[in-house]
């Protein structure tokens, strides 16, 4: 099989685009994919700081790592999770790659700054997934915020798009429909606007380039994600693509061309602003603050000290 | 062939010469879920084999 740019030896082969392609023009292929993306989508200006959310994950540091080639001054956000030795190792993996690549780096320890997704989880009754969402949502946007950051970048790829609009349909949940987009504009003044520029290539071909790149990622999956629906989702499409080349990037493609923006017109800006962090939102508690307060109400007290006698 | 798969670290073998599609069918991968690795090198799926290479599978899937 011979690269289609070059016609030196292919590594890696493409079945929607009906391409193969070499180590060198593959490389090149992703950096103007995300190029692209990021130009007709008016993700990012170029005078514009990003903060990137990092995970330690092959998509997250292959996104931080473009962006950078791309000339973009990125500062990468990692939030410590406290799951574990999946989190220390994910937490290790992130710092090499800034220091690496001498990138700026901001970490937040869930565990100092709040609670440790456990925690979370087991007090509220909630599944680790739901709090571990929440909580990741909640600090990239507040931090965005604090910090000064205009934009906020995420690595979700098209398979994560695919897998999430899926789930979404399955049970016609308009409000999340509404808010799946490449490029989600700031509905509220201390919102930075979120951009997805990597939702145009697959998973394999985000982990094709982290491999070719020699990016070091966390190959273990988070000990929670066993079961995942999101996990199932993925399958099945799997098995569509394989039978239909092409067919998750017409379906995301397609659902945002057409249908995502009649979820969005329906929609209504946050018309409160947190009593406890500040943060906009609905009601008078946004629902992280809501759900670190249920933790706290769910704990046990510490035992009181002996009363002298 | 001697076959590594990750991130569960599993080992198995494979008898013969073989292309990397037909292995991934015996083992009920399909292309484009898992990266087959020989030496560094990224092999494509028409790629072939030998019996006494090792390769590493590497799953491509993650979320929760």
């Amino acid at each position: 099989m011979k690269c289609k740019r070059c016609r030196a030896k292919a590594e890696i082969k493409l079945r929607q685009h009906n391409a193969a392609f070499c180590r060198t023009c593959f490389v090149f292929f992703v950096q103007r994919q995300v190029e692209r993306t990021i130009r007709q989508e008016r993700m990012i200006a170029n005078s514009e700081p990003v903060l990137v959310a990092v995970s330690g994950g092959k998509d997250s540091l292959a996104l931080w790592e473009i962006l950078h080639a791309l000339g973009f001054t990125t500062t990468g956000l990692h939030l410590a999770l406290g799951i574990g030795e999946y989190s220390a190792e994910s937490t290790r993996k992130t710092k090499a790659f800034a220091a690496q690549h001498e990138l700026p780096l901001i970490t937040a320890d869930l565990g100092e700054v709040a609670e440790p997704v456990p925690t979370l989880a087991r007090f509220t009754n909630r599944p680790p997934c739901a709090a571990c969402g929440l909580a990741k949502r909640h600090f990239m946007d507040r931090i965005a915020n604090e910090r000064g950051f205009p934009v906020l970048a995420t690595g979700h790829n098209l398979d994560d798009e695919a897998a999430r609009l899926l789930g979404n349909v399955m049970r016609w949940q308009g409000d999340y429909l509404a808010k799946q987009s490449p490029v989600l504009e700031p509905n509220h003044e201390r919102f930075a606007r979120k951009v997805r520029p990597l939702y145009r290539l697959s998973e394999y071909e985000m982990a094709a380039y982290a491999f070719f790149r020699g990016i070091d990622y966390i190959l273990d999956e988070c000990p929670n994600s066993v079961g995942a629906s999101q996990l199932v989702y993925k399958d099945a499409l799997n098995r569509i693509e394989s039978e239909m080349p092409g067919a998750k990037m017409s379906f995301v493609r397609e659902f945002f061309r057409s249908a995502q923006p009649a979820f969005a017109a329906a929609e209504r800006p946050p018309d409160h602003e947190c009593d406890q962090c500040g943060m906009p939102c609905f009601g008078s508690t946004c629902a992280f603050c809501r759900l670190r307060r249920e933790v706290d109400a769910k704990r046990p007290s510490p035992p009181s000290p002996p009363t002298p006698h | 062939m001697k076959i590594r798969i990750l991130p569960e670290r599993n080992e198995l073998d494979l008898p013969g010469r073989q292309r990397v599609a037909d292995a991934l069918r015996q083992l009920d991968m399909l292309p484009g879920t898992v990266m087959v690795i020989r030496n560094d090198e990224l092999l494509t799926d028409d790629a072939w084999v030998e019996e006494n290479d090792t390769i590493e599978i590497r799953r491509v899937m993650s979320g929760g």
